[in-house]
């Protein structure tokens, strides 16, 4: 009988300090917290351990504790990851831990956002459409056909992706028009069905998705805890697909080899138009999720948004050599596309003027 | 606190589905697809539900793998797999439609992994005679979670094409907890809760509720059950007038991870044992070899050297005492925890990495290796983990008719699915047999809500007063500022149901337990929660513990009543099945406040599903009277049989 032990075996417990952000959408601030820690536990251990001694109301999400459910998604120290898969044993012993909400929603109260965002993309993709000429039961393929799909298929929803891409992270304003990682490997998901009826789904993911504004740096893949290869098995492909080339392993790398120019453009990360990068930093910058805003009233209004309380860094760019280009060849790159080739302070959507994305359909009625 | 000063969203369903795991899900499909306007209430964010665990698969008779497999053999391995107790008509039904449930996923979107000629692939499970497991790698339950999260947005994309809103006919609330089911006079008025995200309540009007609400592991110190199972759909089916039966039976798994507390409650596979681990307690003894209990002598080793040999050389060894069935190696961790040999998070140890050289252990035991690295960064190859007996799943839960999955006693118009009804398993479940329940009775529950509601002359009114005593409830903890903090409470509420209502009972301390919780009511009752009302995890816990608090009574006091062991129940003191408890159903009812407790005959099997076993292993679970009973069945079948050209299938089936 008795409460439950809290002593490690054999290892006394010992006082960590965690910065966690407590308010709501009203406003709030980093709270200092001591805090006993055992061996082996993971940051969710700790926040409970806290609602059951100093914040009893501390609001956090969590389900299964197991990496499963995808619920405990928050920042750790800047990165977003699952409480539930960060071991405590990954930090300093003397290090200090921040524990913050997902920065790209609206926070609900502490650690809980307004993931709503996600639900209403979710919910404007286009279903499974079951193929009309086969009765339930009848449904045949092979498993190496279905297992491209099955990759997408392990998305646990933590949103992780979704909080970590550039396109809205910082950018409000683009979440009308750009649906994000989960939902462009959805259809992906859909497009490799061997059984799927539709024909659009790259289409759909190009004019409705916004899957043009990804510009592959590959955060969300980084971030993904299922270990999804969410760039180079989904949006890649469908970028290629946009292109309206079969998807074809050699193409691809044909494509990688052929740079630009040899291949047929109409993504937007084309470099065709040098004018749409707008890097204003003097010095240069490094690729960061830091966050900020090129436009200086952006910048005021993000200053005055009571949300966060953290300061909001200036302006960055990638850092350029003596000549006034990136200091690497995508060859040479450890990613398979450069870091945002426009800079990280240029918004969404681009001036018109500096547009070299057709729309198709557009584009016909031209000719 | 009166309701003129009191917000409360108001809304109007047909049917309102409590819990959006496989098988709330599964219902709302079906009351959708049957015209009805329908509401999902989740406790969670929509899609995190706790059906995501489920690794195995979903048991269905399809015969992909076996053609040999059928439902009759399904059928049989479930009312084995729960001794016989189960209720065989919804052991039936789920044999039988099963596989249709399954193909029906593939037309949502599901993909399950393949055969080599392309159907759905099946694998082995324990217990089933077939392979019969669809499954999707270690993920089949968020496959099944995602495929009908996915199938109920595409029902909403065809009502906005019609309606021109996604919520025209089918809603999801998530986040949203039901503390209080209404009622006008005995039939299902509405459900009262509350959005967690702001505390602001919510009213529903419907005539027709069904309850997916999953279990009550959340009640025990180690639990591989995530936060939502506190019994809600159990508690608030008994305070609506409905009934519980076989709520002594729980899962429990002998080898759940006790420490560290961030894999507490993961399981441990048995195949650790299997190749070669020992269980050891806090002095470094090898335990088992005293816990081997007469009948077994003749199997296992009796010397640590003999063994050992068994590994290499099992034909002329006899096996060591850690793979004695399961539930003797959860009495012996038991006894030597309570003995005071226990490690200090109360388990023992479970050595491997003695025994074998590391490679060996990361060859056999891949994932196993891999997930405590991650999650806990505990390396079996190096330490030896410290293991207890782990809550899984309870087999007990709302009585229900076995065909419309309505709830008995004296409600109409609530219904139950899943994990929250009880009867399909009997005293044990059979891994892979409760996805493949959630579907079937899902759908059952949500068909049959619908047909209820079209048959109602009038429409049931909530009363007033009803809600204004809902409000006063749910904000009662907030107002309280003298009682204890919920946390506390909950601590000790799983500390008496682990210790004393675990996976071994004895009558003293299921007795001790009755008393622990009575104290406990006293202080449920009085508890206080700080903060306000907006995303307050703690008052939340604290209007879940009167839940937890009934349900485990019901459990403690079945666990006292049935004096024998069978399935997910075992009495240190009445060690052996008794054909007679096997005719017997225990029944918990609400009286006011206080739980009752009834015997009920079990429902008689049919003679034909009765013929699909023979005698001698009916002669295991059935007393002499109904074994008399049986060989005169067999003896006119057999007569008629032989009569009749007809009964030739019939016949065939049988000897399969």
């Amino acid at each position: 009988m008795g409460t439950e032990t809290s002593g490690a075996p054999g290892k006394p417990a010992a006082k960590r300090q965690f910065r966690i952000w407590r308010g709501d959408a009203e406003g709030g601030d980093l709270q200092d917290y001591m805090v006993e820690v055992n061996e082996g536990e993971v940051v969710l251990d700790v926040i409970h351990r806290l609602q059951a001694t100093d914040a009893p109301d501390l609001a956090c999400r969590w389900n299964c504790k197991a990496g499963k459910c995808g619920s405990c998604s928050m920042e750790i120290n800047g990165m977003p990851k699952l409480g539930c898969m960060t071991r405590m044993s990954t930090f300093e012993e003397n290090e200090t831990i921040t524990v913050t909400p997902l920065r790209t929603f609206p926070v609900i109260r502490d650690l809980v956002t307004d993931v709503s965002f996600n639900y209403e993309k979710a919910r404007e993709t286009p279903a499974f459409a079951p193929p009309t000429d086969l009765a339930p039961g009848d449904y045949r393929m092979q498993q190496v056909d279905v297992e491209r799909s099955q990759e997408f298929r392990k998305c646990i929803e933590c949103f992780l992706c979704q909080t970590v891409c550039h396109v809205i992270r910082d950018h409000d304003e683009n979440k009308q028009a750009f649906s994000g990682p989960r939902y462009f490997i959805r259809a992906a998901e859909l497009d490799m069905h061997p059984l799927d009826a539709r024909t659009d789904r790259k289409d759909y993911a190009q004019t409705e998705q916004g899957l043009g504004f990804c510009n592959i740096t590959k955060c969300c893949t980084e971030v993904c805890p299922e270990h999804i290869k969410i760039t180079d098995n989904g949006i890649i492909p469908m970028k290629e697909r946009v292109v309206d080339r079969r998807y074809d392993p050699l193409v691809w790398l044909g494509s990688k080899i052929f740079r630009r120019g040899q291949v047929p453009q109409t993504s937007v990360t084309s470099e065709h138009s040098p004018g749409a990068v707008r890097s204003s930093a003097a010095g240069g910058g490094v690729h960061s999720h830091a966050g900020g805003s090129h436009d200086a009233q952006a910048e005021v209004q993000a200053q005055q948004g009571v949300n966060w309380h953290r300061e909001v860094p200036h302006p960055t760019a990638p850092a350029v050599d003596a000549s006034g280009k990136l200091p690497l060849t995508e060859l040479t790159f450890d990613r398979a596309a450069a870091p945002s080739p426009f800079g990280d302070d240029v918004t969404f959507p681009l001036p018109p003027e500096h547009l070299n994305f057709a729309h198709p359909t557009q584009d016909e009625r031209n000719h | 606190m009166t309701t003129t000063t009191t917000r409360i969203e108001r809304h109007h369903y047909d049917v309102v589905v409590i819990g959006a795991g496989g098988a709330g899900l599964r219902a709302a499909i079906e009351a959708r697809l049957a015209g009805k306007k329908t509401a999902i209430i989740s406790k969670s964010l929509f899609g995190k539900a706790h059906t995501v665990m489920a690794e195995g698969g979903a048991a269905a008779a399809m015969g992909n793998v076996n053609s040999r497999d059928s439902w009759q053999v399904h059928f049989r391995d479930t009312m084995r797999g729960g001794k016989f107790l189960n209720n065989f008509r919804m052991a039936e039904l789920h044999a039988k439609e099963s596989p249709q449930r399954i193909w029906e996923l593939e037309t949502y979107g599901a993909l399950f992994d393949r055969t080599k000629d392309g159907k759905i692939s099946q694998r082995n499970f324990g217990g089933h005679e077939y392979p019969r497991l669809a499954h999707v790698g270690d993920r089949t339950g968020l496959e099944l979670i995602r495929t009908l999260q996915q199938k109920i947005v595409s029902l909403q994309q065809e009502d906005k094409r019609e309606h021109g809103s996604y919520d025209a006919r089918i809603r999801v609330f998530d986040e949203t907890t039901i503390t209080e089911l209404l009622l006008d006079g005995d039939r299902i008025a509405g459900a009262f809760g509350y959005y967690r995200e702001s505390g602001e309540f919510i009213l529903f009007e419907a005539p027709a509720v069904v309850l997916a609400t999953g279990g009550v592991g959340r009640s025990y110190k180690v639990t591989s059950n995530s936060w939502e199972y506190t019994g809600d759909g159990h508690a608030l089916a008994l305070r609506a007038g409905a009934t519980l039966i076989n709520m002594e039976f729980l899962q429990f798994h002998p080898t759940g991870m006790v420490w560290p507390p961030s894999v507490k409650g993961i399981l441990v596979t048995e195949s650790v044992r299997g190749d070669g681990g020992i269980l050891k307690n806090s002095e470094g003894k090898r335990f088992m070899f005293d816990y081997v209990p007469d009948v077994f002598r003749k199997q296992y080793a009796e010397t640590p050297e003999e063994a050992d040999r068994w590994y290499t050389d099992p034909d002329n060894n006899r096996r060591p005492p850690e793979l004695l069935p399961r539930d003797e190696v959860a009495r012996a961790i038991n006894s030597e925890v309570k003995a005071g040999r226990g490690t200090p998070a109360g388990g023992v140890y479970l050595d491997i990495a003695s025994r074998l050289p590391a490679e060996e252990i990361r060859r056999r035991l891949p994932s196993m290796h891999h997930q405590f690295k991650g999650l806990a960064d505990v390396d079996i190859t190096k330490e030896a983990m410290e293991v207890g007996p782990t809550c899984h799943y309870v087999m007990g839960g709302i009585e229900v008719d076995p065909d419309s999955g309505a709830a008995y006693g004296s409600v109409r118009g609530l219904f139950a699915a899943g994990e929250v009804s009880g009867g399909m398993h009997g005293s044990n479940r059979l891994g892979g047999n409760s996805l493949s329940d959630l579907l079937v009775f899902g759908k059952r529950a949500g068909g049959h809500a619908a047909t209820y509601v079209d048959q109602l002359t009038g429409r049931p009114r909530v009363a007033v007063t009803a809600v204004e005593t809902a409000v006063e409830t749910a904000l009662a903890p907030l107002h309280r500022d003298t009682g204890e903090n919920p946390y506390t409470l909950q601590q000790d509420l799983q500390a008496v149901m682990g210790d004393l209502v675990g996976i071994i009972r004895r009558e003293a301390e299921l007795e001790d337990a009755l008393v622990r919780l009575a104290e406990l009511r006293e202080r449920v009752a009085k508890v206080s929660a700080a903060g306000g009302r907006k995303y307050n995890p703690g008052w939340h816990l604290a209007l879940d513990l009167r839940n937890m608090l009934v349900v485990s009574e019901c459990t403690a006091k079945a666990a006292l009543e049935r004096r024998e062991s069978r399935g997910g129940h075992t009495r240190e003191d009445f060690p052996t099945m008794d054909p007679q408890w096997r005719r017997v159903n225990l029944v918990c009812s609400l009286a006011g406040d206080v739980v009752r407790l009834a015997r009920k005959p079990l429902p008689k099997m049919r003679p034909e599903l009765v013929g699909l076993f023979d005698r001698a292993e009916l002669a295991k679970y059935l007393t002499d009277e109904e074994l008399t009973e049986f060989d005169a069945l067999v003896a006119t079948d057999a007569a008629t049989g032989a009569a009749a050209d007809t009964a030739a299938d019939a016949d065939a089936e049988k000897e399969r």
